[in-house]
Parts: structure tokens; sequence; C-alpha cells
């Protein structure tokens, strides 16, 4: 509550008014009291004896987890190879089937406001709150373990977040462009061909390259639930206990992952 | 016909259609001999791509078939018979959402101050950059196998990940603000002869709340669609749910929950949005 009172103690300046003062506080109040009840639900589910402990495992965790056993790698490459090809493959396929959906949903070029616009917005929304290892874990059960269910449920989850920004960004082009090529007497796909696409085309390759970096990232943990990648190996290795072996593939992920930001980040910043 | 797309003065009058018939738009890549080996570079690395994908072409069709039976067992959805597991999942993955956005938001303040060069020492600035990256480059599942392996199963290590991940997002994006401010204010803040921290509640503060408030409710959000994935490796929230009901083969319970997931995150995501909308 700040108050600059004079030196006779009347109050010469505050920030709010009371009334927002303690609307401010109320909500504060509210915000803390909330997550102390959520934390105790929390803690009610927690067996607070293996935490206190959780130090000591750490420690050992640790203890177990160096030195990497570096000879493991040999047998990561391909694994590795296939995770980066789930993750270009998918987003490719992500990219045909999302940008399509982006101009269906984007009020200015959607072809019915009523009928296609909202039924496009569902399948955008459905694919953007289904994780992507949900979608493995769907994918597994109807096409088997492997490499096809990862580059499938990559491409589902991204079909969503591609579609959705792309779509954005064709709302907000620059419509006086649009207005010059329509009066031209241009037909409805030259005016899509000349005045939007060039309009949208450094936003979806920085999209594009955005999720690219993103795909990487979920394609390495794919592999836990059988979709193929270096998540398989990761966890075969963690059933057994293999933490050495773990430690191995955790930094050979934080190195492709750091080129995969460092190269996205090249290309955004030359295209945008 | 040269590179402006107008025909060559060798003779004759300027002929509007034949330029405008003649001309291009420019291509996304400029240089040319790059565009090509952009061009040539993905084409040589998707025939390799797929050739080396094993597919089970037999397994796949066998699949189609069975993703018939398999969506078939998804509806009718079934809320009813395990509605208390459901409802608990549901509860739990909330109360992790709240607990670990809260936390992750407390915890990113400092760590963005001291990831922003303005503010901070070289050494502080490294060592804030550096727990930024690693929080960012795994993804939370992993971060919650160590958790599960440190604090044992249940939504306390849920919540840590949750929390640690919310640190990497939310110190990145601030930092990048702080360092964005007008210098001026703070200047005119210090000049005053205020102290450090008074300098961060008058100088930082009020230029960064708009994007902190937004990105604290979109971190919200990031953070329930996330809790619902991490009971797969037994951090707790409805993604157990889910993994026991796939488990168990009983997938009207499975299309329930991802109803449920489906239903709330668009509620979040609009409530995200407006709060965004509010704030900007």
């Amino acid at each position: 509550m700040a108050i600059l009172t004079r030196a006779d103690g009347t109050p010469d300046w505050r920030r709010r008014t009371p009334r927002a003062d303690l609307l401010v506080w109320a909500g504060w109040f509210g915000a803390v009291a909330l997550t102390v009840a959520c934390f105790q639900f929390i803690s009610d589910r927690t067996i607070w004896a293996f935490v206190w402990d959780a130090p000591a495992q750490g420690a050992d965790l640790v203890g177990r987890m160096f030195p990497p056993r570096w000879s493991y790698a040999s047998q990561l490459w391909k694994p590795l190879l296939d995770t980066i090809n789930m993750a270009t493959i998918g987003t490719a396929l992500a990219i045909v089937i999302g940008v399509p959906l982006a101009f269906l949903a984007a009020h200015n070029t959607t072809p019915s406001r009523l009928l296609v616009r909202p039924a496009v917005l569902f399948i955008i929304v459905a694919s953007r709150s289904i994780n992507s290892l949900i979608w493995a874990l769907i994918l597994v059960i109807i096409l088997g373990p492997g490499i096809l269910a990862g580059i499938m449920a990559i491409a589902l989850r991204s079909v969503g977040f591609i579609a959705k920004l792309l779509y954005e960004a064709i709302e907000e082009i620059d419509a006086t462009q649009v207005e010059a090529v329509t009066a031209t007497g241009a037909s409805r796909p030259q005016v899509l061909g000349w005045a939007i696409v060039p309009q949208v085309m450094p936003a979806f390759a920085g999209i594009s390259v955005f999720r690219w970096d993103i795909n990487i990232r979920e394609a390495t943990v794919l592999g836990l639930v059988g979709a193929g990648g270096i998540g398989m190996q990761m966890q075969a290795s963690i059933n057994v206990l293999a933490w050495p072996q773990v430690t191995t593939i955790f930094i050979l992920i934080l190195a492709t992952v750091l080129v995969s930001e460092w190269l996205s980040a090249r290309v955004r910043h030359a295209v945008i | 016909m040269s590179a402006t797309g107008l025909p060559a003065a060798t003779g004759g009058a300027f002929d509007p259609a034949a330029a405008a018939r003649g001309w291009r738009p420019p291509p996304l890549i400029a240089t040319p001999w790059l565009r090509y080996a952009v061009y040539l570079g993905a084409l040589a690395y998707a025939l390799l791509a797929f050739s080396s994908i094993e597919v089970n072409w037999t397994r796949a069709a066998e699949g189609v078939e069975r993703a018939g039976r398999f969506l078939g067992g998804f509806f009718p959805p079934d809320f009813i018979t395990k509605g208390d597991d459901i409802l608990a999942g549901l509860l739990e993955s909330l109360t992790m959402t709240v607990v670990s956005t809260g936390i992750g938001i407390i915890l990113s303040i400092p760590v963005a101050l001291g990831a922003s060069r303005n503010l901070a020492p070289l050494p502080v600035y490294l060592a804030c950059r550096g727990l930024i990256a690693i929080s960012r480059t795994f993804q939370e599942i992993i971060i919650a196998i160590v958790f599960v392996a440190m604090v044992g199963f249940g939504p306390l290590a849920g919540t840590l990940t949750l929390a640690f991940a919310t640190i990497g997002f939310m110190a990145k994006l601030i930092a990048e603000d702080i360092e964005d401010i007008q210098a001026s204010q703070a200047e005119a803040v210090r000049a005053t002869g205020a102290s450090w921290f008074q300098l961060l509640a008058w100088g930082v503060l009020p230029q960064v709340r708009p994007r902190l408030i937004g990105l604290s409710a979109y971190r919200l959000d990031i953070n329930f669609r996330e809790s619902a994935v991490l009971g797969l490796v037994g951090a707790g929230g409805i993604g157990d749910t889910l993994n026991t009901s796939f488990d168990r083969y009983e997938f009207d319970t499975a299309a329930a929950v991802l109803i449920v997931i489906i239903v709330i995150v668009l509620a979040c995501e609009y409530a995200s949005g407006f709060i965004r909308r509010k704030v900007q």
C-alpha cells in the first residue's frame, strides 16, 4: 500500500483507492489460500518419508549415473537418427495437413464461417489438447510399436499447433493488399496466391521450423510408450536400472536439442 | 527479360501485358544456389529418411481393422463406472497445476532477474542462463522420471517437475522482456537514489507486469496439459487414470478421460486468452 503522507499525517498521494487496495489484497489472499489448499491435497497423497530421503536418493542416483557409459553410444546412433526422422517427417506431414486447415479456419479465407470454421477449429483444439505422448499411446495400439506410430503421433499433435498459429497469421494480414489484387479482377484462388500467401510466407516458415524444434524434443520421449526413437533405449535402460547408459542418452538428447534449437533460431532470424 | 521484369529495351513499345506475365514474385530464399541447395538437400533427406523407416505394413494393415474395433470401444464414453477414479485424477491434476504454477512463478522471478544482462553481473547471468537451458532442454517426462526416482510415486513428483519446467519457460521469456525495457525509466528511478529493490519495484516491474501476468496465465494452461501425461511415468494426475484405463483395455473410460482433458484445456485456453487480452 503505497501512501505518501504530509508532515501532519494527512495523506498526500496514494497509489490506489482504498477499494482497489482491498481488491488487490483479496486477490492475493485468494490465490495464496488456493495454492496452500492445493498443496495440502498433494501433501496428503505424498509419503513424506520418501521425500525426506530424497537428497540421499538423489545423491545415490547421481553416483550411479556417473560416469556415463560412453561405449553404449555406439548403439544409439540409429535410434537417434530415427528420432530426428520422426520429428522431421512428422512435421512435414503436419504441414501438409495443417496448412489447408489454417486457410479453412481463418475468418477471411474460410469458405463458410458458419459450418466449416467451427468444425476446423474443433479439429485444431482436439489435436492441440492431446499431448503427443497420448497420441502415441493410442497409435501404438492401432499401428503397433515402431517409428510409424511416432511419426503419426508427432503429426497429429503438430497439425493443431501449425494450423492455429498460421490461421492467426492469416487473420492478421494487411487487407489493403488483398483489396488491391481483388481490384485487378483476380479470382479467389488468384487473390489467395498473390495477396495472402506471400504475406504469411515468413510466418509459415518460422512456425514450421519452431514446431520442428519442439518436435525433436518430443520425439526423444515417444519411445517411452513404444513409438520408436531413442526413448525406447531410454526406457529399456531405466527398466534394467542401467543409469550410466541413461546418462549417455541424456547427454546425446541435450546435444541434439541444442543443435536443433540453434538451427531453428538461425532460420527464424533469416526469415523474419 | 531483365531482373526487374521489364522487357529489354532493344526496340518496340513497352508491353504491359507481357511484362505482367513475365513478372514472378521474389522467392523466399533470395540466393539462387542456396535455394537449390536447400531444395536438393530436402529431397535427398526425404528419400533417405523414408527408406530408413522400417514399417511393418502387414501389422499396419491389421491395425486398420484393429482401429475400427478400438475406436468402437471408445463409444460411448463411460464417465460413470470409473467416475471416482476420473474425479480423483482430475482433482490431482488441477491441484498439481495450481501449486506448480505458483511455485514455478515465484522461483522464476529471481532466475529471470539473474538472467537479464542489464541487471545481473556476468557470473550470475551465466549461471541463470545455464539453469534455464537445462530446464528447457529436457521434456517434462524425462525430468519426471528423475523426480519419481527421487521422491517416489505420486503427485509431488509431478508438481516438482512442472515447477522446474515453469522456471525455465517463465525465466527465459521474462528475462528477454526485462532486457527490452526502456532504460530511461529505470535510470530516472535510479537517479532519485532508489535502492536496487526499489529500482525493481518502480522501474522494472511496471514495465514487465503485463507480460508477467500474460505468461503466467499461459503457463497455467500448459501445466494442466502437461499434468495430463506425467501420470504415464507415475507422477500422478489424470494421466495415471488414463494410463490405467488403457492398460485394462477400458477404452470407454479412456475416451471419457480424453474428453474431460479436451474440455478443461479448452476452458483453460479461453480463460488464459481472456486474461491476456485484459492485461495487454
